[in-house]
């Protein structure tokens, strides 16, 4: 058994069991947008949550080997270029910027299309709310990564 | 002077009441704001996006490119944040070593 941060079998069982649950629920929050309260914003956040809940738990030194604050920073900036490409590619196919009727998408069409293009960039909000919020907790940490 | 900035709080409190005299109604149907494009964002918002949901649907496709500058500057606030106090810690580091360094000597 690996050693932890907290020598106590309550926080770790109760975390280890409640972290894939909530990442559940923050795809669960993201992908259901469209139907309900949710978004990327919130499920972005409750994905952090789930990852900062880890870094408690587990200590710094553990955490980052399972997910370093490196692949957060590219987590966010995946999610901008997400986002900044569903806005710019439309406009390469005749489109006007962030109009997602003219994605390249040609099996789909008109407003589904427009439905599936809000599903692309809540995915890509998500990402970029969520590797923020992991970088400002470990950059106001301080440990070295 | 304390009686001054008093005086001048209530003048701007009076003020902000005067403007509130010229706000429509609560949930006034005539209201500016819920003539112009209210209404077509209620109407035909599920026909254009296919979007149950009003909020999602004006959120990130009618007022796309204000989401999109949202999430540009949370994404530069955390940058910031990384910039700043990477570089606080780098000068802890340093001066650190410059007193190791002097007990040395």
């Amino acid at each position: 058994m690996i050693k932890q941060h907290y020598q106590s079998i309550v926080i770790q069982t109760v975390c280890s069991l409640l972290i894939p649950f909530i990442q559940l629920f923050a795809l669960y929050v993201i992908i259901h947008g469209h139907y309900g309260p949710g978004g990327g914003f919130q499920g972005g956040v409750l994905l952090a949550v789930s990852i900062i809940l880890q870094r408690l738990y587990l200590g710094s030194k553990i955490s980052y080997r399972k997910f370093s604050p490196k692949m957060a920073l590219a987590f966010g900036a995946i999610g901008m270029l997400i986002f900044g490409f569903a806005g710019v590619v439309p406009l390469a196919f005749g489109g006007a910027f962030l109009d997602y009727e003219n994605l390249p998408i040609f099996w789909v069409h008109g407003a589904e299309l427009r439905a599936l293009g809000i599903l692309i960039v809540e995915i890509g909000i998500g990402l970029a709310v969520f590797g923020t919020l992991v970088l400002i907790f470990d950059s106001l940490v301080g440990e070295r990564w | 002077m304390r009686w001054v900035n008093a005086f001048i709080i209530l003048l701007f409190v009076a003020l902000m009441l005067y403007a509130t005299v010229g706000l429509p109604d609560h949930a006034d149907p005539q209201a500016p704001a819920n003539v112009h494009v209210s209404p077509t964002y209620i109407e035909d918002s599920v026909a254009d996006t296919h979007t149950p949901n009003i909020v999602t649907a004006v959120l990130a496709d009618y007022r796309g490119y204000d989401t999109l500058g949202e999430t540009v500057v949370i994404f530069t606030a955390g940058l910031a944040c990384i910039l700043i106090l990477m570089k606080r810690k780098a000068n802890d580091k340093a001066t650190l070593s410059k007193h190791r360094h002097s007990d040395r000597m």
